[in-house]
């Protein structure tokens, strides 16, 4: 394997009659990894997943697995799966047959069908005597699991999720996600993860690769996607952030020392909210913005205020919840941060 | 209170199970009571003779039970066989043509079954329609295509059509397009998809299908007196004659409970096999 990714796209597109879902696509994907593919609905990811199995034929580009291109193979015929946002369970097998049921299509005889069967409740986490169980007697987890198990029992070599975990409740969810984290690292395969759920992709994946309007905007591990931006797309997917746009000038922000280099590339500066921080009177900052406080939100430990600038624009910052008597609502001040908190996204 | 409802529900049942005792089950008592009534004797107070049932036997009345039977399972499976592609297609990959297919098929019940069989017999008739053309254009004929069983059967399919089409594209319509693409995903080929899941999946529609053809097609008469001509006497035709010629009505019972025996059994069967639960749409 080595170098040779487990999966690779080469300028992969889709069209619909007049409308282009997927423009030319690049991705690789590496052996063993967990990659989570991000979007707003419409953004043609479920396109792009239906692609990679094999449900839906590519208008133009490849698909290479380990270096061997698959993208004129039937899904029926290609070493990979996956796992439906219905989970789409046959509702008149009990769990076992439907765990079964990729074995049973190769013939595998019935006594190592059963074995591998329960081996995989074990893995699971489903007790033995769920084998016999009817598909309509589990509850949704249950469901997921018995999805999961069946899908391992193919073997395959990549595992595809078209957000399966959507339907459930937040609760379920979180617990799911944790065990499907475990579930990848105890197997070692390749996940590949469909989702519109930013945060269900940090928990759970190695790299995300973000999706907009049938591109990839941006792919790399989460951190770097959260510290370093690429659009601001991507920046405000991301979470809470404040953008300002420096090609015109730096507007409502005064930079000093460090926080001049900015001024001179044109670009959006990003400031996450957390990254501000209320200046004394006398103190000075790199970057520093007088504002005037319109609201303010518990969050817990922290306290989140919606600021208006002197240009009317409106900005987020994040304070810890030190002292009982931070800035209320009406209050004028002056915020600041350090040009190394900040990040100049230079498309703008 | 639930016992409350439920008094109330076998409350409003009642009527309908008056209604249905007396236009479904009398009949078939009545007929019961003049199987075993001695012959020639228009009474029905009298001890059970059971001469006529002997008389289906000895007189060899069993073999147009068989026949009967042999061509609706004949017309039943071939109905099944020509139904599956075009019912999945209404189901699943006509749109708007499948309504077009729907008034197109169900026009045709609006003319008498006799009507459409006398159109079949002038086409298929010696000087008819197709023997005739060929006689025309080749100058040499033949004896025609009807009185034989082959053509029987053609016609309980082309009479039948409609009842075996819409269940099964009912059955059809059941069975989830993810299930048959995760199969697919999973390794299954076109024949194991249809094996493995859209066959038991859409058994309610096929069982409601087969059974309502097997059993019109067992008690049909037209088809064999019109198209087959003298070539087989299916057994509604020798009930016919029993209770009219013959003036037979102990035989002609009999015949009609041994019919009605056979037929019921295969239906009550595979009643209890369909899921018609879910077939309206209460499950899943």
């Amino acid at each position: 394997m080595g170098d040779i990714p487990i999966l690779q796209l080469n300028g992969l597109t889709k069209s619909f009659d007049d409308f282009t879902a997927l423009h030319p696509m690049d991705l690789k994907v590496r052996d063993g990894e967990f990659l989570a593919i991000v979007g707003p609905s419409g953004c043609g990811k479920t396109t792009l997943i239906r692609l990679l199995v094999g449900m839906e034929d590519p208008s133009g580009g490849s698909i290479w697995l380990r270096g061997e291109r698959i993208d004129e193979i039937p899904a029926n015929k290609r070493p990979t799966c996956m796992v439906f946002q219905s989970l789409a369970l046959f509702p008149h097998r009990s769990v076992g047959q439907n765990i079964e049921f990729p074995l049973k299509l190769r013939k595998t005889p019935p006594a190592a069908r059963k074995e591998r069967a329960l081996e995989l409740l074990a893995l699971l986490r489903l007790p033995e005597e769920y084998y016999h169980k009817r598909i309509d007697q589990c509850s949704g987890g249950e469901r997921q699991r018995v999805a999961l198990a069946r899908a391992l029992a193919f073997d395959p070599e990549i595992l595809f999720f078209d957000e399966p975990l959507s339907a459930l409740d937040y609760r379920l969810r979180k617990t799911l996600e944790k065990e499907l984290r475990d579930l990848h690292q105890r197997t070692g395969k390749t996940f590949v993860y469909i989702t519109h759920s930013l945060e269900e992709a940090m928990v759970m994946s190695d790299r995300i690769a973000i999706m907009r309007a049938g591109r990839f905007e941006q792919i790399a591990p989460a951190a770097e996607i959260y510290a370093r931006p690429t659009s601001s797309f991507v920046a405000e997917f991301m979470g809470e952030v404040n953008l300002f746009d420096l090609r015109d000038g730096s507007g409502d922000l005064l930079l000093t020392g460090a926080g001049n280099e900015f001024a001179t590339r044109p670009g959006t500066l990003m400031i996450r909210p957390e990254s501000l921080r209320i200046l004394g009177p006398d103190e000075n900052a790199e970057i520093s913005m007088s504002a005037q406080v319109s609201a303010e939100y518990m969050l817990g430990s922290r306290m989140q205020y919606a600021l208006s600038l002197p240009s009317g624009k409106a900005i987020t910052a994040e304070l810890l919840r030190e002292n009982a008597d931070g800035p209320k609502p009406g209050d004028s001040l002056r915020l600041g941060c350090a040009a190394s908190a900040c990040h100049l996204i230079p498309e703008g | 209170m639930k016992g409350r409802e439920h008094r109330l529900g076998m409350l409003y049942a009642l009527p309908v199970a008056g209604f249905l005792a007396l236009s479904f089950l009398a009949p078939i008592l009545l007929v019961a009571a003049f199987s075993i009534m001695p012959q020639k004797v228009f009474t029905i107070f009298h001890m059970p003779d059971f001469s006529a049932y002997g008389e289906f036997l000895a007189q060899g009345y069993w073999r147009s039970v068989a026949w009967s039977l042999a061509m609706a399972f004949a017309a039943t499976a071939i109905l099944f066989v020509i139904c599956w592609p075009l019912a999945f297609a209404m189901a699943k990959v006509f749109r708007g043509f499948t309504l077009v297919l729907t008034i197109g098929v169900v026009m045709t019940l609006f003319v008498s079954e006799n009507i459409r069989l006398f159109g079949w017999v002038l086409t298929l008739m010696k000087g008819g329609l197709i023997e005739g053309h060929i006689r025309h254009w080749t100058g040499t004929g033949f004896d025609g295509l009807l009185y034989n069983v082959p053509v029987i059967v053609f016609g309980l399919v082309y009479v039948y059509l409609p009842f075996m089409l819409f269940p099964l594209a009912q059955g059809i319509a059941m069975v989830p397009d993810d299930a048959r693409q995760a199969a697919f995903d999973l390794g299954a080929s076109r024949w194991q998809i249809l094996r493995e899941i859209e066959l038991p999946l859409a058994a309610p529609g096929i069982m409601v299908g087969c059974l309502l053809c097997f059993v019109l097609s067992a008690g049909a008469i037209a088809e064999s007196k019109l198209l087959g001509g003298q070539a087989v006497i299916v057994i509604a035709d020798e009930v016919e004659t029993a209770f009219t010629y013959g003036q037979n009505w102990p035989l002609g019972a009999a015949l009609a409970m041994v019919l009605i025996a056979i037929v019921g059994a295969i239906a009550i069967w595979g009643i209890s096999k369909a899921d018609l639960d879910a077939m309206i749409g209460r499950r899943r």
